[in-house]
């Protein structure tokens, strides 16, 4: 038993944390660090940043840019990316569409979007959530209905993230409502948002913030050769996704970064025995989440399984710190204060209510385990 | 980076799990803790097996090993409830290889090796472990170490609320031999690896613990189904065994920090960073598993109440959550 990383695995992490830090623009970082929110362009070039370093999609496959880094290379370089502040790195195009298409897409499909989300010519969003369809997805109702070499779309989502600034959606959609079994009748479709008939009308959560959407679908016509998989095969291509192995799922050095910052501006109260011991506990239980995340790493890398239930472990605990950040932070500032940041800091720990909600709830993950790893 | 035991610490773990399955089932030890509270045949099998010198100095008939070394048999020992000695024996027989003579070592080593000699360590006088059974004390008493022999001691023995013996104990004209002056360092060093063993004891005890919750919601009946198809119930055991793997991965912190830290600083923030939270899961998950059982859970009959004591007495033993707050936030 050894906890410590390899030397090469060590000398990898210090190239990383060195080249980021050397090239995150200190606007960008500045930016973060005062809490507020990134801009549509900001994303963006903190991403063109990493892809002309040939370092955005590290997961892909090497001849559509992958690094060809192993798993835990890959991870050092989440948690070293998360740690170094700065725009995320969006998902929904570099490691969730592309799996998908890597997966399941036409050799045309891959060569139309794969270059323009590695390059950040195309920003994609997420259609899955429906009003009527949350934690029940199967039951989703927006209907795609196959008229010859199209389809035309007509239905709602909602909670779409950053739909706003996208491109393209991917979509699941109802081909066939006529069956039984409720998962067979869904398809995976690629949609152009600047396709007639799709309207984005803001949802503001209550930080202020205008983060996710409703998308409304009237009478959308797409043609046939946005379908990814078979049709009726949504389902397939949504559980594959599920069981994508993800590195960063615990954020667990975005929390290291935050917790360094709390330490920062809660020091006024480091005697004060019951805040310093919240702090403590926190401390502790991200340090048990990053080796448990070390540990699933390690059985992954020698056992080539996916990780499985695994992650739904690694969300419930990372959201759960990430949360009680934001929370001893709010606890930490100056109840009298109105300044920029002391308000940013108040607006986060309302902001960050959501991360125990989306991404499957976190109800929704203990559910995948008590039935994956416990058979209840 | 790599989370397994080596192919001898598996073995050793393995060979013990198979010992304790056969000749220290649930009943048996049900009648050591109800006689005794100890079984000499057991000791010698832990010394026949190698467990007793396995972190003692090589020349003296151990092994020369390590935290990690006893962590699978810790575990072992959690999960079966094992009421003997090992850690008090163990700890207190580093501290004599670390600070005696020579000649100190060679009168007691071999000894504790072979299961001839049992030991306890002593800083508080009062609920010393394994203190009735021992042949000898260490004896930590203003900052020295003292070797003092059992039959000089004055001793209140008691079993502790998960039946292990232990005794108050006091000095009238004793003699003591002296160790090892300014020990301070020694000490907490023994004192952290005594904690470790037991943060890897109580990952076994909350294994158990879970694994027996699990198998009662698959099999008792309620409402014509199992209650383990119930979503409440379902919920309460994932947090119970989300706790569990955050133990182990902070057990796996302490044992490989207290056998492979560079400063006394960094071990110790690593072994009460661990004890908070071994101290946390051990709560949570003992409370957890009786409850889950209902009124079964209370009951002196089946294990899961005697585990719920052991958990209740291993997340304060070497200093409760509190204490490694304290210690953490100093360090």
């Amino acid at each position: 038993m050894d906890l410590n990383y390899s030397q090469d695995e060590l000398a990898f992490r210090d190239e990383v944390r060195a080249w980021l830090q050397a090239n995150l623009p200190a606007d960008l970082k500045e930016k973060g660090e005062r809490y507020e929110h990134y801009t549509k362009e900001d994303l963006l070039r903190w991403h063109r940043i990493l892809a002309s370093k040939g370092w955005v999609a590290p997961a892909w496959p090497k001849e559509w840019g992958g690094t060809g880094w192993n798993v835990v290379q890959r991870y050092i370089f989440e948690e070293e990316l998360g740690y170094a502040g700065g725009p995320p790195l969006v998902p929904f195009g570099l490691s969730m569409c592309a799996p998908v298409l890597l997966r399941f897409g036409t050799e045309e499909q891959k060569k139309r979007f794969l270059p323009r989300i590695y390059n950040g010519d195309d920003f994609w969003c997420q259609g899955y959530s429906e009003p009527g369809a949350g934690s029940d997805l199967a039951s989703l109702k927006t209907r795609a209905a196959r008229k010859e070499n199209h389809y035309v779309v007509n239905g709602q989502k909602i909670w779409t993230t950053l739909a706003h600034y996208a491109d393209w959606i991917f979509c699941l959609v109802r081909t066939d409502p006529t069956l039984e079994k409720r998962q067979e009748g869904i398809s995976f479709l690629l949609m152009d948002m600047k396709a007639p008939g799709i309207t984005v009308r803001p949802l503001i959560l209550m930080d202020g913030a205008h983060e996710v959407n409703e998308v409304f679908f009237d009478d959308v016509k797409v043609p046939a050769e946005n379908l990814v998989h078979e049709e009726g095969k949504g389902w397939t291509v949504a559980k594959y996704l599920l069981g994508y192995e993800r590195m960063n799922t615990g954020r667990i050095g975005e929390s290291k970064r935050q917790l360094a910052r709390l330490k920062e501006f809660s020091s006024s109260k480091a005697n004060d025995a019951r805040f310093r011991d919240r702090l403590t506990r926190l401390e502790v239980e991200l340090m048990a989440l990053e080796i448990t995340n070390l540990r699933f790493l390690d059985r992954m890398r020698r056992t080539g399984q996916p990780p499985g239930a695994d992650v739904s472990m690694l969300k419930i605990k990372g959201t759960e710190i990430q949360q009680a950040l934001t929370e001893l932070a709010l606890d930490a500032a100056d109840p009298h204060a109105s300044d920029a940041f002391t308000d940013a800091v108040r607006r986060r720990y309302l902001s960050m209510r959501k991360t125990t909600i989306y991404a499957g709830s976190n109800e929704i993950q203990r559910n995948i385990i008590a039935k994956m790893t416990l058979g209840l | 980076m790599n989370f397994d035991y080596s192919e001898e610490q598996q073995l050793l773990a393995d060979s013990v799990r198979r010992f304790l399955q056969k000749s220290y089932d649930f009943e048996t030890r049900k009648q050591i803790v109800g006689g005794k509270g100890w079984s000499s045949e057991v000791w010698a099998q832990f010394a026949q097996i190698g467990l007793i010198g396995l972190a003692l100095p090589a020349e003296h008939g151990g092994f020369g090993g390590g935290a990690v070394d006893l962590m699978g048999v810790m575990e072992a020992f959690g999960e079966t409830l094992v009421v003997e000695p090992l850690v008090p024996t163990v700890v207190a027989a580093r501290l004599v290889a670390r600070a005696g003579s020579d000649e100190q070592r060679k009168a007691v080593l071999p000894g504790v090796v072979e299961g001839r000699l049992k030991l306890a360590f002593a800083r508080d006088m009062r609920g010393v472990l394994g203190a009735p059974l021992a042949d000898s004390l260490v004896v930590f008493e203003k900052g020295s170490l003292f070797l003092v022999a059992a039959k000089d001691v004055t001793m209140q023995p008691h079993r502790a609320l998960d039946g292990m013996l232990a005794a108050d104990i006091a000095f009238s004209e004793s003699k003591a031999e002296l160790l090892k002056n300014n020990a301070n360092q020694i000490v907490e060093e023994a004192v952290d690896f005594a904690t470790a063993l037991v943060c890897a004891e109580a990952v076994g005890a909350m294994k158990f613990a879970c694994d027996t919750t699990l198998e009662y919601l698959k099999t008792r009946k309620q409402f014509g189904v199992p209650i383990g198809s119930f979503q409440a119930l379902q919920h309460r055991i994932v947090d119970m065994v989300i706790s569990c793997e955050q133990a182990r991965s902070m057990a796996c912190l302490a044992c490989s920090k207290v056998d492979q830290s560079e400063s006394a600083n960094e071990r110790a923030r690593a072994v009460s960073a661990a004890k908070i939270r071994i101290a946390d899961a051990a709560r949570h998950v003992s409370q957890e598993s009786v409850q889950l059982h209902g009124g079964m859970g209370m009951s002196d009959e089946l294990k899961v109440s005697h585990s719920f004591r052991r958990l209740t007495v291993l997340a304060r033993a070497f200093g409760d959550a509190d204490f490694h707050l304290q210690r953490f936030a100093s360090l």
